[in-house]
């Protein structure tokens, strides 16, 4: 029976003891992905792993990274929504592996949205 | 969808989405006797009976953003088509079981691939949500606890990426023997049987 090791979560609880719970709101940057049947099946979870392995790489300690269902534009997934603290949110489309790396680096992380994968403002709609 | 680690994830959407606090997942797989089965339960909102006798069309869907629901479906249709059958019981305000079974030595059967990455995923995306998940595969058993991992955790938040790798770990093919020590306690070890 392979289960978690009650050892590995004591040192884990050890290590971070004092470190700032960031879903307790005091978060720099969040990062929505979409997960609608669509999302999932155009990529949605290899673009949620990017974000998890880049946060983990990087030892990020002040963005979260979230899911909700479908935004309704099932033909441009996979679709992540990235809200920076004092910019506006970005909906990034067509998302693959490598724009979702850069657009954490650039955007995420360094606070310059990636306009070229952005949704082009004003082609929002709601189905 | 490629694989059914990918409907699992989408299957279990549709509970967080309808406001669940636990999903329960149940995989088991016995090739010998050609069955698998993926159960889903959770504790969400549940369906009318109206709703359930047409959730398994795509024209239905409760979404607003569009007017069909695929997740559903989708799964049922790969379940008949390893010729197995998808069962859905559900209560208004009690909750939604979804069981999908399927012959997993038919041709048609799609994968299990990765359920690890699903598992995490879901971790990742609705730390709020509890999950427990236990599977069986071929004699090969994994169980993960959200509850039990947050009580261990203590505050930490249960997404921090070093907690994320250990679930991910877990589905990892065992080395041989390496881990084959045995530990007290409830959490405790990965105890080989
Ligand atoms: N676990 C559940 N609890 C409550 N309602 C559910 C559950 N699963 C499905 N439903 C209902 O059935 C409808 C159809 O589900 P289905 O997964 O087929 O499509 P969808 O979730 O609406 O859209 P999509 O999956 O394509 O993103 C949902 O809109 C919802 O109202
Ligand atoms: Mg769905």
């Amino acid at each position: 029976m392979a289960k978690l090791k009650i050892e590995d979560l004591r040192r884990i609880k050890e290590s971070k003891k004092g470190t700032l719970n960031l879903r307790e709101g005091v978060y720099r940057a969040k990062v929505t992905v979409h997960m609608g049947t669509c999302g999932i099946a155009a990529g949605a979870r290899t673009i949620m792993n990017t974000l998890m392995t880049a946060i983990g790489e990087n030892k990020t300690d002040d963005v979260i990274l979230t899911s909700s269902g479908c935004a309704g534009l099932c033909s441009q997934e996979p679709m992540m929504t990235v809200e920076v603290k004092d910019l506006s949110p970005v909906k990034y489309v067509y998302l693959d592996e490598e724009k979702t790396k850069k657009i954490f680096r650039e955007h995420v992380i360094g606070g310059k949205p990636v306009a070229e994968y952005a949704l082009s403002m004003g082609s929002e709609t709601t189905y | 969808m490629e694989d059914l680690s990918l409907h699992l994830l989408d299957i279990i959407e549709n509970a967080t989405a309808a406001g669940a606090t636990l999903v329960e997942i149940g995989v088991f797989q016995d090739s010998a006797e050609n069955e698998l089965s993926i159960k889903v339960r959770d504790n969400g909102r549940g369906m009318e009976r109206d709703m359930l006798a047409k959730v398994r069309d795509p024209f239905t869907t409760t979404r607003t953003t569009r007017r069909v629901g695929l997740g559903i479906p989708l799964l049922e249709q790969a379940c008949h088509e390893a010729q197995g059958h998808l069962n859905i019981l559900s209560e208004p305000g009690q909750g939604t079981e979804v069981t999908a079974v399927f012959r997993v030595n038919h041709i048609d059967c799609k994968p299990l691939a990765d359920i690890g990455l699903t598992l995490v995923t879901l971790i990742a995306g609705n730390p709020d949500v509890d999950f427990r998940y236990e599977s069986n595969i071929d004699g090969e058993k994994i169980i993960v606890d959200t509850r039990e991992i947050k009580t261990e955790l203590d505050g930490v938040d249960i997404t921090d990426p070093e907690v994320l790798a250990l679930i991910r770990n877990l589905f990892q093919k065992r080395r041989v023997n390496s881990s084959r020590h045995t530990a007290g306690g409830r959490i405790n070890g990965e105890i080989e049987d």
